[in-house]
């Protein structure tokens, strides 16, 4: 093949464990690919000019370290591939292939639906990245600018993950949609990203904190449901996917409890709830903020019963969460399993066959890890001795997806009329009043361990780094 | 189809609904005949149908009243192969029986009650195909004639639609009949319904009272409804029978001092899972339900016909043709779960385009006209087979000509564009070394000499309704044309490079494996045969295909169905509702 291209030294820019210096047919899908992924982080990635960043850098994936700190141009960021270690013994945990040797190549029978399930997570990752795009000029630190690039820069890297896959496995069609993920952009009338969540904006670091908690959450449990996947390259570049995942998690956790913390603070010094003129975020608008972040996250599971989340098991392409620690038969063929339903006006249960409420398992199994950051940021508001709480709001609250969709139902749980409901919708999702207030909030501070007003500050830095340490340079 | 015979107390299902059919062999020749002989006579050949009553092709049924089975069939098959390549100076061919008293029962009912469903549809089908045959060898000047002797029933008179002329014997008993659908249930299904319209003519009101009338009709009526051509005394009968003949000798063209070849069994080596002739190879992937099946063209062929007639059988061009019709027959009657048929050529495109030119310039001459033939009618039967054919087009391959018809026979064309480099792990199937890039000729043989049973050529039918694609494939006539040159063409469906080849060509073979037999079997049948309907796509069609639904319903075929009830004097219970 003769190719006008000029080739890339595969191995120095792409770090990878895949092999890719060996793989002519990998070389030749990212020889057009790449320059195209640097074009599209140019226009969409961040759009904060910045010298260097202090960024991690997956390099390898074994237990001596998988990653490289230091500070990065950001358009020389080393976007790499990186499956977790192969499991030579590893077998298809559940499903009809059950006990079956993993498959190292694409079975022709799944071509469609694997390819489907790899677009709609690959469709997600650079999505976010477009939603970001503006935060980084009006972050409340150094130290939180650095963790958002960080964010995006993975999320790059996981676009990069997915379309590995689409390029290794699934030949010209998957070449034709990994081009796709880059021509939808989030919040576009003529393409846009796939998922409804996808197309919403991140418009201030509150929302940002909320959609790393609550967004990036939802995430985790679908890279999780994939890593039990029988296509082990799947399995094995979600499990990779999930170590970096977990700093995204911790940038939302950690995020909302500052933001708490300071908020308890201003109640304390000010002795007011209201601590809004005092250049705080009152509990009432960040409950706000959870409220909505948390039902736009539970919509992401589809609808309760699902046949195609069934169909997905049966065949060994999606697993359940932690699939393998589970006592039961891995195969659900005559289980039952209960799916909330709203019928008649009254949240109640559907018995239905256990194939078919995997979507449900899977929310469910989120609800309970979204508690545990309820349960942080109480204990940060009882320490400061403020006799209020934050709470999860019902399952059927705010729900545009699945059983509850359209359904009016309070935060408490309770139904009431539509026209009640949206006379007091303003008390529960945030008002324009309350974006206003939030964004006017947003004004950058660059100078190494300075913090803005409504957020307090981390307790410790990145990598054993000081909280001042200067996180970015800036031309 | 029918036989009234007396009831059989036991009938084994010799091909058990669950279990695998007997494997079918389709060698024979006239010293193997059981149940025909045939003598020539000067221009007239005289054909005689006299079944063996014990010579069923599988226990479990005597074939009694001159009934048929498969076994049957493949020696009629033979034997107007033998009238064409042995005996071509052969002009009119007489069709009787040799037992006194009837000309032929139809299928045995027996059999067919006791038969699979694939079994019946396979059975049928090829029976189709000889009929076409026969309709074929009229068209070529060697006239058929049914000399119905005695009565003929069912599959009996579908045998002599099949024929140019039918006689009946005016014996005040001898008659013709369809009793399908009073007796049985089912359709006469090989042909009869669609021949007593299409063919005979018949008024619909009288073939509707014809086709539901068991004892159907004999002497003047028959001739007034046109069922027959006429009604002869019997003693007049031998007289009458040899006029016609003489008759329809005297109006052929054929070439009169044609010397005829012999045909030889094929040889093949056969193991569980390969199929290897002189130039045909057939491998089998049985997990991946798959056949790959190689022709393979040796640059000792030529355009001298010449060569065709002192090699006779052995020459590459006929004995591709008649290993590729042994090939298909096997495959499909014998690999029913084999699913997707892969077709490939290899051989030096020099030797299809001689090939080409063999027959784009020598049709005057009776065997290359009759080889032609042979090939059109297996190229025929590719695109009426059950399975999804998929063409690879590789490096080292010779899809030129004739043998683009292969290709385009096939429900998909997948062409390498470039050559394998590089990549160890793509071979050729044939194994061949390849170092220029696989090309396709397209040739006059696309442009009417290979007409499809739709009366298209393929290319015709493939571009059907868009001129331009096909007047852009004909400018192109004799170029060779590589991957992308055919993609844009529309002559491939698609023409990936090496890089991609292995995992596009492994990921569509198994996407497909993984699609509903029946489902494909009705879309491939359905895009294959576009525009205009003939007789011949009306049987193969919509025949069959109501058949094939009457087949299944239990009406039919369940336990109170009325094939299951024939003969055993108890009526069927028919389930009343009409769908």
């Amino acid at each position: 093949m003769t190719s006008a291209r000029p080739k890339i030294d595969f191995d120095s820019k792409i770090p990878n464990n895949v092999d890719l210096a060996g793989d002519r047919k990998l070389q030749r899908a990212l020889e057009r690919w790449q320059p195209n992924f640097l074009d599209w982080w140019a226009d969409m990635g961040p759009a904060v000019d910045t010298k260097d960043v202090y960024l991690r850098t997956a390099v390898d994936v074994g237990r001596d370290g998988w990653a490289h700190f230091d500070h990065v141009p950001m358009n020389e960021y080393r976007w790499g591939v990186f499956l977790s270690e192969h499991d030579p013994d590893r077998r298809i945990a559940f499903g009809e292939h059950k006990g079956e040797p993993v498959w190292q190549e694409v079975p022709g029978e799944y071509r469609a639906d694997l390819q489907r399930l790899i677009v709609i997570q690959g469709d997600t990752e650079p999505a976010s990245v477009e939603q970001q795009r503006f935060l980084g000029a009006t972050a409340p630190s150094l130290y939180d600018m650095r963790n958002l690039f960080q964010v995006n820069v993975e999320e790059g890297r996981h676009l990069w993950a997915m379309v590995y896959l689409l390029h290794a496995y699934f030949g010209r069609a998957g070449r034709e949609e990994a081009d796709q993920l880059l021509a939808r952009n989030s919040g576009s009338d003529d393409s846009p990203r796939i998922l409804g969540a996808f197309n919403e904006e991140t418009p201030d670091w509150l929302s940002f904190y909320m959609f790393t908690y609550f967004t990036d959450r939802d995430g985790k449990y679908q890279l999780g449901t994939l890593k039990e996947s029988g296509f082990d390259p799947l399995s094995r570049t979600c499990e990779f996917m999930l170590k970096e995942e977990a700093h995204h998690m911790f940038v939302g956790t950690t995020g909302i409890d500052r933001v708490v913390r300071r908020t308890a603070e201003l109640m304390q010094d000010h002795d007011t709830e209201e601590v809004a003129g005092a250049g705080g975020i009152p509990l009432t608008m960040i409950q706000k903020y959870i409220n909505f972040h948390y039902t736009v996250s539970l919509d992401l599971f589809g609808n309760e019963s699902s046949t195609n989340a069934a169909n997905y098991f049966t065949a060994g392409l999606k697993g359940r969460w932690q699939e393998e620690r589970r006592e039961d038969d891995h195969l659900l063929a005559d289980d039952a399993g209960a799916v909330d339903a709203f019928k008649n006006g009254q949240v109640t249960h559907n018995e239905v066959p256990a194939l078919l409420a995997l979507n449900q398992d899977l929310r469910h199994e989120y609800i309970n890890d979204c508690r545990t950051g309820l349960k942080r940021w109480n204990r940060i508001l009882a320490k400061a001795g403020i006799d209020a709480e934050l709470y999860l709001p019902h399952v059927g609250f705010n729900r545009q997806v699945g059983a509850f969709a359209g359904a009016s139902i309070t935060p408490a749980g309770k139904v009431v009329s539509e026209s009640d409901w949206n006379a007091r919708k303003d008390q529960w999702l945030p008002t324009e009043v309350d974006k206003t207030h939030v964004r006017s909030l947003m004004h950058p501070v660059l100078e190494p361990g300075k913090i803005a007003s409504w957020i307090a500050p981390p307790s410790t830095g990145i990598n054993d780094k000081p909280v001042d340490f200067e996180y970015v340079h800036f031309h | 189809m029918t036989v009234l015979e007396e009831p059989v107390n036991a009938v084994a299902e010799h091909a058990d609904e669950a279990g695998a059919p007997p494997r079918v062999d389709f060698d024979t020749g006239p010293e193997r005949y059981r149940h025909w002989r045939y003598t020539v006579d000067g221009e007239t050949a005289w054909v005689y149908l006299d079944v063996a009553e014990d010579g069923g092709i599988v226990p479990g049924y005597e074939l009694k009243l001159n009934s048929y089975d498969l076994g049957v069939d493949i020696e009629l098959y033979d034997l107007t192969q033998r009238l064409r390549f042995s005996h071509p100076q052969v002009r009119s061919v007489v069709l009787t029986s040799g037992k006194d008293s009837n000309f032929c029962a139809g299928a045995n009912i027996r059999m067919l009650a006791g038969s699979s469903h694939p079994w019946k549809v396979n059975f049928c089908k090829f029976t189709n195909e000889t009929r076409n045959g026969i309709e074929d060898m009229t068209d070529a000047g060697q006239t058929w004639i049914a000399a119905l002797n005695g009565t003929a029933a069912g599959g009996g008179y579908e045998m002599a639609l099949a024929c140019d002329q039918i006689l009946l014997v005016d014996d005040r008993s001898s008659a013709v009949s369809l009793p399908e659908v009073p007796l049985l249930g089912v359709l006469p299904g090989t042909g009869g319904l669609t021949r007593v319209i299409d063919k005979r003519k018949v008024r619909k009101d009288r073939a509707d009272v014809f086709a539901t009338k068991s004892e159907g009709f004999g002497g003047r009526k028959a001739v007034e409804w046109k069922l027959v051509d006429e009604a002869v005394p019997r003693r007049e009968w031998e007289r009458v029978v040899a006029e016609r003949a003489a008759a329809a000798a005297a109006a052929s063209t054929r070439q009169a001092d044609a010397q005829g070849i012999e045909l030889p069994p094929l040889r093949r080596d056969e193991t569980a899972d390969t199929l290897t002739y002189d130039h045909v190879r057939v491998t089998i992937d049985r997990d991946a339900r798959t056949a790959t099946v190689v022709v393979a063209v040796p640059d000792s062929l030529t355009d001298d016909p010449a060569a065709l007639h002192d090699q006779g059988a052995a020459h590459p061009l006929l004995a591709i043709t008649r290993e590729l019709d042994d090939a298909i027959l096997r495959l499909r009657t014998n690999e029913l779960e084999i699913g997707t048929w892969l077709l490939l050529t290899e051989g030096p495109v020099d030797a299809a385009l001689a090939a080409d030119r063999l027959i784009a310039n020598h049709q005057d001459d009776w065997l290359v006209a009759e080889t032609t033939r042979y090939l059109k009618r297996v190229f025929k039967r590719l695109d009426v087979t059950s399975r999804s054919l998929i063409a690879l087009v590789e490096p080292g391959s010779c899809f030129a000509g004739p043998f683009l018809e292969l290709a385009l026979a096939c429900d998909r064309q997948y062409m390498l564009e470039g050559t394998f480099e590089e990549d160890e792990d793509a071979t050729l199937p044939s194994g061949a070394a390849a170092e220029d890039p696989a090309t396709l000729v397209v040739t006059d043989a696309q442009f009417g000499t290979f007409p499809m049973g739709n009366g298209l050529t393929r290319l015709g039918s493939r571009f059907y309704g868009d001129d331009d694609a096909l007047e852009a494939v004909r400018e192109k006539q004799g170029e060779q044309l590589e991957g992308g040159d055919a993609d844009d063409l529309g002559l491939v469906t698609d023409a990936p490079d090496d890089i991609d080849w292995t995992d596009e060509i492994r990921i569509l073979l198994e996407e497909r494996a993984s699609l509903s037999p029946d489902a494909l079997t009705g879309m491939e049948a359905n895009h294959r045969f576009v525009g205009p309907e003939t007789m011949e796509t009306r049987i193969f069609g919509r025949l069959t295909a109501w058949q094939n639904w009457i087949f299944i319903r239990p009406n039919a075929s369940g336990p109170e169905g009325a094939l299951r009830k024939y003969g055993t004097g108890r009526k069927a219970d028919f389930d009343q509702k009409r769908v």
